[in-house]
């Protein structure tokens, strides 16, 4: 298969998966026994009658969905049940929060991974190496509200070195090493496999031999073929940094999409469950999307099945 | 003509046939040297040595049957009920309200003083005058349920799924490996919390059976995992089927006439096992952590039966009076978590095969 038909392919599976999403999602909300307004202290019946009619309420269901994608396609997420917001707008301020929460936590945990395991790697049963996988393995059994809540208690709380999270001050430090700490390890762990792996290669040996020094042989030769299996962990890491991140953000308070998403659910606020897991599933959809193509593009060895 | 193995058929200048008489019978003793003196291994047995000499795997293994024998046997030792608010002689013990580890309330000094004997709260009380040690208990005995059963219906599904791809192969495969495609690239976690929520709601059990008793959430856990974690477990398993039947040795079973029910049970069979026990033993943790994020967010176990999870999200509340009333939850969930994930490990370093060097 050729690039290009790989690329169309790829493309029309993630605009599959976002539909699929998007039925998933408007029909479990319909599942849900009573309407949206059964909250609501006795409504007279003309009353009902006409926020079922501004809602769409009163066509079938089938009308209803299409109606309902027609308003995410053009950005009309519709109004919050619990304080009649528009929804856009209510992601549209929260999401720049978790955004950049979220890339510095990705960022962090790609980067420092990468390094670790590969010093883990060069320096094979040493100290440095039983140290970096210990620490690995013990950050990969902790979850990250607990981690979050722990990193709160003893920073904010004890010590009072960090701010608690308020409008006036914005430290980012703790909730992203909350965010970063089991990607980071499992990055760690999947970067020292890799390297050893890349430096146990016949090419190695032939760098080597031709008297290539040792730093041009580890980041020239051995670190670019063990990135890819890091790359290609990328997808799903970000994945876990968007549902991580709504604990995360839940323990510290910021007011981002995480949070809202975690009040909504206790809230049971329908409509802004139902926009927030789509915008979150796209977002999730369209990296793993990204990833997928640069990870091909990175490894021309890949073949495009 | 009788047949007499030490004479020699008369040989031919050009023939290759080795000439007997340049050998000689084995004596008593050197026969005695080809006896197999010890047993011979299986395979099971090679790799139960092999994850016997790994120090870690041990360690966790011993964790958990200590961590399992605890949430076995406390219920058993302990006198209080993980809904029961503290009592004494009928009476409700008002201040045995969010007691420190080891201690005990007025009223149960008073009680003790009067020569009674009472009970210690291990892990201190709750803010609703519960034991905090059997509310741990009951936690860490919800999680482990939920982790394993979890598991084993992902193990079943994928299992089905899997293998029956793999075997038919062709335009059946084709078609099975897409929709397993398209579930994969759904996002788990949005997923599962959009079906928990709902089906919580439209989800109604009749009271007193053990449903009920469960909790819609946790029936709801259990969909969501088999409706979308045996996806990567059916993936795995079918290309281990798919790969195995291609290699050498299913080929030379079959040149030799091997019929397809040997193959299945001595070839196919024991080369998936170890990658599926592998697998099933790190799915129990990721569901562990599964279930305890979903009780964070508030969609785990229905109060007042607790779950790691929803422990410590209740520990936030007072967290900074009463910092134990989340380590403790914490400590177990990471140990159970990080014992099972080396266990884990362990098996697969003893029972890979393709690991052999």
């Amino acid at each position: 298969m050729t690039v290009g038909r790989y690329v169309i392919k790829r493309i029309l599976l993630a605009i599959l998966s976002i539909v699929i999403i998007c039925a998933i999602t408007f029909f479990t909300m319909h599942a849900v026994p009573g309407g949206p307004f059964n909250k609501e202290k006795a409504l007279s019946e003309a009353t009902i009658q006409a926020l079922n009619q501004r809602y769409n309420l009163d066509k079938g269901v089938g009308t209803q969905f299409l109606l309902w994608m027609k308003g995410l396609v053009t950005g009309d997420l519709g109004v919050s049940l619990k304080n009649g917001r528009e929804i856009t707008s209510i992601i549209g301020e929260s999401f720049p929060i978790s955004a950049r929460l979220g890339l510095t936590a990705v960022a962090f945990a790609l980067v420092l991974g990468t390094i670790l395991g590969s010093i883990a790697a060069l320096m094979r049963n040493k100290l440095p190496d039983r140290i970096i996988v210990f620490l690995s393995t013990l950050f990969t059994a902790v979850p990250s509200f607990v981690l979050a809540t722990l990193l709160l208690l003893v920073f904010c709380i004890k010590l009072g070195w960090i701010p608690v999270w308020s409008a006036s001050s914005h430290n980012y430090l703790l909730p992203v090493i909350a965010l970063a700490a089991y990607p980071m390890a499992y990055t760690t762990r999947l970067a020292k496999t890799s390297m050893l792996d890349a430096l146990s290669q016949d090419y190695i040996r032939t760098a080597r031999s031709k008297g290539v020094s040792r730093w041009k042989l580890i980041f020239k030769h051995a670190l670019r073929n063990s990135l890819i299996p890091v790359i290609t962990y990328a997808g799903p890491e970000i994945a876990y940094i968007i549902t991580g991140s709504m604990v995360v953000e839940t323990v510290f308070t910021i007011g981002g999409i995480g949070s809202k998403f975690v009040s909504a659910i206790s809230n049971r606020d329908y409509t802004l469950i139902m926009a927030t897991t789509v915008f979150l599933a796209f977002l999730m959809v369209v990296a793993n999307l990204i990833c997928d193509l640069l990870y091909k593009l990175v490894d021309p060895r890949i073949k495009y099945e | 003509m009788e047949k007499n193995t030490n004479q020699l058929p008369k040989k031919s200048i050009l023939s290759a046939q080795i000439d007997l008489s340049k050998f000689s019978p084995a004596t008593e003793d050197e026969k005695k040297q080809q006896d197999v003196m010890s047993e011979s291994t299986t395979f099971f047995k090679d790799g139960m040595r092999k994850l016997f000499k790994n120090p870690l795997a041990v360690l966790s293994i011993v964790l958990l049957c200590i961590i399992l024998l605890t949430i076995i046997v406390a219920p058993m030792v302990v006198p209080y009920g993980y809904s029961e608010m503290l009592s004494i002689e009928g009476k409700r013990d008002k201040t045995a309200k969010n007691l420190p580890p080891f201690t005990y309330s007025e009223n149960e000094q008073e009680y003790i003083a009067q020569g009674n004997k009472r009970f210690p709260h291990i892990f201190g009380t709750d803010d609703l005058c519960r034991d905090y040690f059997i509310r741990v208990i009951y936690g860490t005995r919800i999680s482990l349920l939920v982790g394993f059963f979890a598991s084993i219906i992902v193990l079943i599904i994928g299992l089905l799924y899997g293998s029956i791809s793999g075997y038919l192969g062709g335009k059946v495969d084709l078609i099975m490996m897409r929709i397993v495609d398209i579930i994969y690239s759904l996002p788990d976690m949005l997923i599962i919390i959009l079906l928990s929520v709902v089906l919580n709601e439209a989800l109604k059990f009749p009271t007193g059976t053990i449903f009920a008793q469960l909790g819609t959430n946790m029936i709801s856990i259990f969909i969501v995992f088999g409706l979308l974690y045996w996806v990567s477990m059916a993936r795995l398993i079918r290309g281990q089927i798919l790969s195995i039947k291609e290699n050498e040795y299913i080929l030379a079973a079959k040149s030799i006439g091997a019929k397809p029910s040997r193959i299945i049970r001595k070839h196919i069979i024991p080369n998936c096992l170890s990658v599926i026990i592998i697998s099933t033993a790190l799915q129990i943790p990721s569901a562990i952590f599964t279930e305890s994020y979903l009780s964070f967010v508030g969609l785990g176990v229905k109060v007042p039966m607790p779950s790691l999870g929803s422990l410590a999200n209740a520990a936030r509340e007072g967290l900074q009076s009463y910092p134990y009333k989340l380590v403790f939850p914490a400590i177990m969930i990471c140990l159970i978590v990080l014992s099972l994930n080396l266990l884990g490990d362990g098996l697969r370093d003893a029972f890979d095969p393709k690991l052999k060097r």
